[in-house]
């Protein structure tokens, strides 16, 4: 693998976890309205499942979506505005946390009804297929949405339909505050492909590389039109389910843990510096660059002009 | 003069599939028993089109019109059929809170040009959960386009609109509509959404129908013309957008305003009218607003029960003398 291929991957990771420590502190601040559902911890899951394809590929998101969006190549100050509520975010402050979405870099949405996402991201995947343009979806949802019927109905006609699309549950161990034993009896969401006549994997999501190659391989077979799988990664959520959540479900203890041993971003950083000889000056531009990055994404929310109410009805019909 | 023909509503709708179909190739169809076509509406498009283009899918409402939304974002123009407007309500959730809003909350940067068609009404003796006319559910709903057509003409002509346009259209199809003749331009020809169709003149009274109810309100109109009486009929034609503006020029003109539709009569479209006219139009009328519905009772099986439910010509012609005393 190319040094500057495993640069990018951990610029991904430290300009989403940045990002969203900083997203915490600004709310906190009182600068972010709304509810804010955080993916600090769950960093490589996007990072490396975004490094498996290309720039005109689909993606699909969920109530938990900043990472999903920052991978896909979304600018983090077009991001942070939208957060903020101003004029100048990707969705001019109409959407939020919940609906922040950058269309150009095929992005379809984050979404804020549980496996709402989708379904919709079949249809992506349909265009593809009907268009014969060979690009793939992939499609980002939690633990929580596989309960839900659109799960099951989007695996089914993904399957029959053979469509270019790869599923990827961000199992983080928790539906909003219930744990995943007190929501299901299963244990490796992976097996519910079987159901679909689908391949179903289990990753570390707490491993860049490891997402990454098990999604390279998943995106090659829904290129070759041989249809979806279905990949759990499983993660973790270093916060509430949104900020302010008083997390009575888990205990202090378990989350110190993974942040102390799980974290994907300590994690791949000794990695680099040990297997891959990386040196620490190679890495410390990198960070130095995103919290500058960061810091300008915050000034030019902050400086950004809120909607004018006149506009209000803007955008119901094209 | 326009070359016409004589062609069912079934066919009408047909026929703006098929020439939409070979005017462009983004679009496609997807729904349960397509190849089966439940009412005939798809009957041999499998054979021009192929199943790439005429997808026969699950019973899965929320897979369709998520697929439909998705397909509809990059690119496509995806027609769905949604077997019976009941099973809408399987799909709320795509169909209130992704197609309706997609728009609006990614700041103009979602375009979701779609189709959703549905055999909605009673009058089959198919019972509660396969009779329903549930379009007044969805003008609360802001960003969902509502298509409801009373003749063959007007189905073809709003049909390829909602095809054309770049905003999600919910199409609803009278099924007693579909074995209806009525005279068809032949060839291309598109009716805009927003603009009433004046479908009778008259002075007395405004009666402003849709879908089935049409029909009746006509067939009433030609019992009271028999007395003297001379109603005039508005068809709304889309219920969003909603043409204001005609039902009011009719109801300055008549003094008078009824409204008929076949779904509950609470919270109805006569509803919604009846408001609007109050706020726009109060002073001009010489009687109160009239709405006839159906009942506010679950749709029953008994086709006496089902006759009883919903407005019929007398029904209509009694409420029109009533209002003139």
């Amino acid at each position: 693998m190319e040094k500057s291929f495993l640069l990018g991957l951990y610029e991904t990771m430290f300009r989403i976890r940045t990002f969203e420590e900083e997203v915490k502190r600004q709310f906190e601040d009182g600068n972010i309205p709304g509810f804010i559902h955080l993916a600090s911890g769950q960093e490589a899951v996007s990072a490396g499942a975004c490094a498996a394809i290309n720039k005109d590929d689909y993606i699909g998101s969920t109530h938990r979506g900043h990472a999903n969006l920052i991978a896909k190549g979304g600018r983090t100050d077009r991001m942070m505005a939208e957060l903020f509520a101003r004029e100048t975010g990707y969705c001019k402050g109409r959407g939020g946390c919940l609906h922040i979405t950058d269309m150009s870099v095929g992005s379809l949405g984050a979404n804020g009804i549980v496996a709402a996402g989708i379904i919709v991201t079949n249809g992506a995947a349909l265009s593809s297929k009907l268009l014969k343009n060979k690009k793939v979806t992939l499609s980002f949802f939690g633990d929580g949405a596989t309960n839900q019927g659109k799960f099951h109905e989007a695996m089914n006609l993904a399957s029959l339909w053979s469509l270019p699309i790869v599923f990827i549950c961000e199992n983080n161990l928790y539906g909003e505050a219930t744990p995943q034993a007190k929501h299901m009896k299963t244990k490796d969401i992976a097996v519910r492909a079987k159901a679909y006549d689908m391949p179903g994997i289990v990753v570390d999501g707490q491993d860049v590389l490891k997402v990454y190659e098990v999604m390279t391989d998943a995106v090659k077979m829904a290129r070759d039109g041989k249809g979806p799988s279905l990949i759990e990664a499983k993660t973790y959520r270093f916060h509430g389910h949104h900020i302010g959540d008083p997390e009575t479900y888990r205990t202090r203890e378990e989350v110190e843990e993974w942040m102390e041993k799980r974290d994907p971003i300590k994690l791949f950083k000794a990695k680099l510096l040990k297997d891959f000889k990386v040196s620490g000056s190679e890495i410390d531009p990198i960070e130095t660059k995103i919290l500058k990055e960061i810091e300008n994404a915050v000034r030019f929310a902050s400086e950004s002009p809120a909607p004018d109410p006149a506009t209000l009805t803007q955008n119901v019909y094209a | 003069m326009t070359e016409m023909k004589l062609i069912t509503g079934k066919d009408a709708i047909r026929d703006a599939l098929i020439e939409e179909m070979r005017r462009d190739k983004t679009v496609f169809l997807l729904g349960e028993d397509l190849e089966q076509a439940t009412f005939g509406v798809t009957d041999g498009l499998l054979e021009e089109f192929g199943a790439e283009r005429v997808r026969n899918t699950p019973i899965s409402e929320n897979a369709i019109v998520g697929a439909a939304i998705g397909a509809a974002l990059t690119g496509m123009r995806p027609v769905a059929e949604i077997m019976f407007a009941d099973f809408l309500m399987d799909a709320m959730d795509p169909i209130v809170n992704t197609m309706a809003k997609a728009r609006f909350m990614t700041g103009g940067q979602a375009k979701i040009p779609m189709v959703i068609r549905t055999p909605s009404g009673a009058g089959l003796s198919a019972g509660a959960q396969h009779s329903q006319s549930p379009e007044a559910l969805f003008m609360h709903i802001p960003g969902i386009k509502i298509a409801v057509p009373s003749t063959p003409y007007d189905m073809k002509g709003l049909l390829k609109t909602a095809i054309r346009i770049d905003d999600p259209v919910l199409f609803f199809e009278h099924k007693m509509l579909y074995y209806e003749g009525g005279e068809v331009p032949v060839g291309d020809y598109t009716i805009p959404f927003g603009k009433a169709d004046v479908k009778r003149k008259g002075k007395d009274v405004t009666i402003v129908a849709v879908l089935a109810m049409v029909k009746k309100a006509m067939m009433a109109a030609d019992i009271l013309a028999n007395e003297g009486i001379e109603v005039e009929i508005v068809d709304p034609m889309t219920l969003n957008p909603l043409d204001m503006e005609t039902i009011i020029n009719s109801v300055k003109k008549t003094k008078r305003l009824l409204t008929v539709e076949e779904g509950a009569r609470t919270g109805g479209i006569g509803a919604e009218i009846a408001a609007r006219v109050a706020e726009d139009a109060l002073d001009y009328l010489d009687a109160p607003v009239k709405r006839l519905g159906g009942s506010d009772t679950p749709i029953p099986f008994s086709p006496v029960l089902e006759e009883a439910m919903y407005p019929t010509e007398d029904t209509i012609a009694n409420a029109v003398k009533q209002m003139l005393g």
